[in-house]
């Protein structure tokens, strides 16, 4: 079925379709001489964040990016996909240094949350999501967000703070899993359909809203039918896009981010009479 | 300050402080959802709805929050006409909103201020979690951020009194670029030097602990307030076990490390003077 008629129900099981490209995939094709940096020099190593130094088209950038693991063993490691603190708190100390070191930042969203365990909140979940949130609104690099597969919740947001927001056509991008979505609202988590419809989460939708700046077409069928192709037209968009963010100084880029974000949800208010 | 106009905003303060509570005789008797002890209304108010047995603390309303730690007639409010457009034309929010805005008599789940504590100007906010369970919609993100923003702009210390459910579902993603949005606004205020004390009452979950709740100066919390970012169900749902006993409590982050200190009501305004003090404000001796 061509992409363009698939329905968001759809659009959420390519999202999540097993054989997606995946964090260790993209960055493959994209960089060379990738340097994976472990650990966030307070406690621990969270691998459901993979993260690093690479170089692109030649010049050195930081990549940080969810990581959902290729077979069982690594899908357990990583939570599936879903980030510990210690693995935001990694990812605030490469951006720091991209920071430090005048690299841009290449962020790729994949992951249906922020991982709920009780591990997780002891050490502070929403006190390292708040962080990261913090410290990439007022980085002076460019920082380009690339929604890969699935952008779920706070756990998303935290690498998204970026100029500029990009978001793989089949991609979805929501404040909540559509299960969770269902479960909160009308305490059934078998509605999920229903939430995919109602939740705005494709990339159309989420263009429109202004939350995301460009769509990245995908092969008929979904990327993981000719990951090449993705690979290909990946690439390209974030040569333009870096090119673009390369001609601004330091304080554009800082003041740019902001003002991107600032204006979030701007058409949602209104003046109530009183 | 006690010209005529301190004298009517504290009226009319007092008098929305009271909106939405029941209107029970003193006499009546209240039961302590936590301890079961019982005691009258009068005992429960007197104590600013602090159980007088187990010091069980019941949530209150935003603008009987304020007008327990502002002085008297300095309170005014900000912005207090924002309200949310529904967004995404979610099915039935509009007459949830009516609802809300009735019962409660605010527009959105957070009031906004500017107000003075022992005669130290304050920009100064409170959540309502009796406005859509204190939700985040683009309308709270967008006053808790020009809150902020009017803070680092007059150079005031800033103060927000938190209590949320997480996002407001009807709202999707942009419930959720409210937390980016607070976010960048309060690391600016940071970075240009302003005091920022964030307290935390029961619940504090979400999305609003994984933005501005968490990004306090000073972290003060209630006791046995819930906090964390993933809800208690959700967690016992993934690990397949009980939780242990206080686990997401205020005592429980204390232990943690992820809060300076648990401030009982009663101290809270005593805290934050020593707090406006230590910070070099000049605080009146009384705090009037």
């Amino acid at each position: 079925m061509a992409n363009e008629n698939l329905t968001p129900t759809q659009r959420v099981a390519l999202a999540r379709h097993p054989e997606r490209p995946g964090a260790e995939d993209i960055i493959n094709a994209l960089f060379t001489e990738f340097f994976p940096q472990r650990g966030d020099r307070r406690c621990g190593e969270d691998p459901a964040i993979l993260g690093g130094v690479a170089l692109f088209h030649g010049k050195p950038v930081t990549v940080i990016a969810h990581r959902k693991g290729r077979n069982l063993e690594e899908h357990l490691a990583c939570h599936f996909g879903m980030p510990s603190p210690e693995g935001y708190r990694k990812a605030q100390r490469l951006m720091e240094q991209a920071e430090k070191f005048r690299r841009p930042i290449l962020t790729f969203i994949d992951t249906p949350g922020a991982y709920p365990g009780l591990e997780a909140e002891a050490r502070g979940q929403g006190e390292a999501i708040a962080r990261c949130l913090a410290i990439s609104s007022a980085l002076t690099v460019p920082v380009v967000a690339v929604v890969t597969g699935e952008g779920g919740s706070g756990g998303a947001l935290a690498l998204g703070v970026g100029n500029r927001v990009l978001m793989l056509d089949n991609a979805v991008y929501s404040v909540l899993s559509p299960e969770g979505f269902a479960a909160i609202l009308w305490k059934d988590a078998s509605r999920s359909g229903e939430a995919c419809d109602v939740m705005k989460l494709t990339a159309a939708d989420l263009l429109a809203l202004g939350v995301v700046d460009e769509i990245i077409p995908e092969p008929e069928g979904g990327a993981h039918k000719e990951p090449n192709t993705l690979y290909q037209t990946l690439d390209a968009a974030l040569v333009r896009e870096l090119t673009a963010l390369n001609k601004l100084s330091p304080a554009a880029l800082a003041a740019g981010r902001y003002k991107k974000f600032r204006v979030m949800g701007s058409s949602a208010v209104r003046k109530e009479r009183l | 300050m006690s010209s005529i106009f301190a004298q009517r905003r504290q009226k009319l303060l007092a008098l929305k402080a009271l909106r939405g509570t029941p209107t029970a005789s003193p006499h009546a008797v209240e039961r302590c959802p936590s301890c079961q002890g019982e005691f009258t209304r009068r005992e429960l108010v007197a104590g600013r709805y602090v159980c007088p047995l187990c010091g069980h603390h019941y949530p209150v309303g935003a603008y009987y929050r304020l007008s327990m730690v502002l002085d008297k007639g300095t309170f005014r409010e900000l912005d207090e006409a924002l309200a949310s457009a529904d967004p995404l034309e979610f099915p039935g929010y509009d007459s949830k909103l009516e609802q809300a805005q009735g019962r409660t008599g605010m527009n959105e789940a957070v009031v906004t201020a500017v107000g003075r504590m022992g005669g130290v100007k304050v920009a100064v906010g409170a959540m309502d979690s009796r406005f859509f369970m204190g939700s985040m919609s683009a309308a709270l993100g967008e006053k808790v951020t020009r809150l902020v923003e009017y803070a680092g702009k007059n150079r005031l210390p800033l103060i927000l009194f938190s209590a949320s459910g997480g996002a407001r579902m009807q709202e999707g993603i942009l419930s959720l670029m409210q937390m980016a949005k607070t976010a960048a606004a309060l690391e600016q205020f940071s970075r240009r030097g302003g005091l920022y004390i964030s307290v935390l009452t029961h619940p504090t979950t979400g999305g609003v602990t994984a933005s501005f709740a968490s990004l306090g100066d000073i972290m003060l919390a209630e006791p046995g307030a819930l906090i964390g970012f993933a809800g208690p169900r959700v967690i016992q749902q993934t690990i397949g076990e009980d939780l242990p006993e206080g686990f997401q409590r205020s005592e429980y982050l204390l232990e943690h490390g992820f809060l300076d200190a648990i401030v009982p009501r009663g101290q809270l305004r005593s805290t934050i003077l020593q707090l406006l003090r230590l910070h070099g404000k000049e605080v009146d001796q009384d705090g009037k």
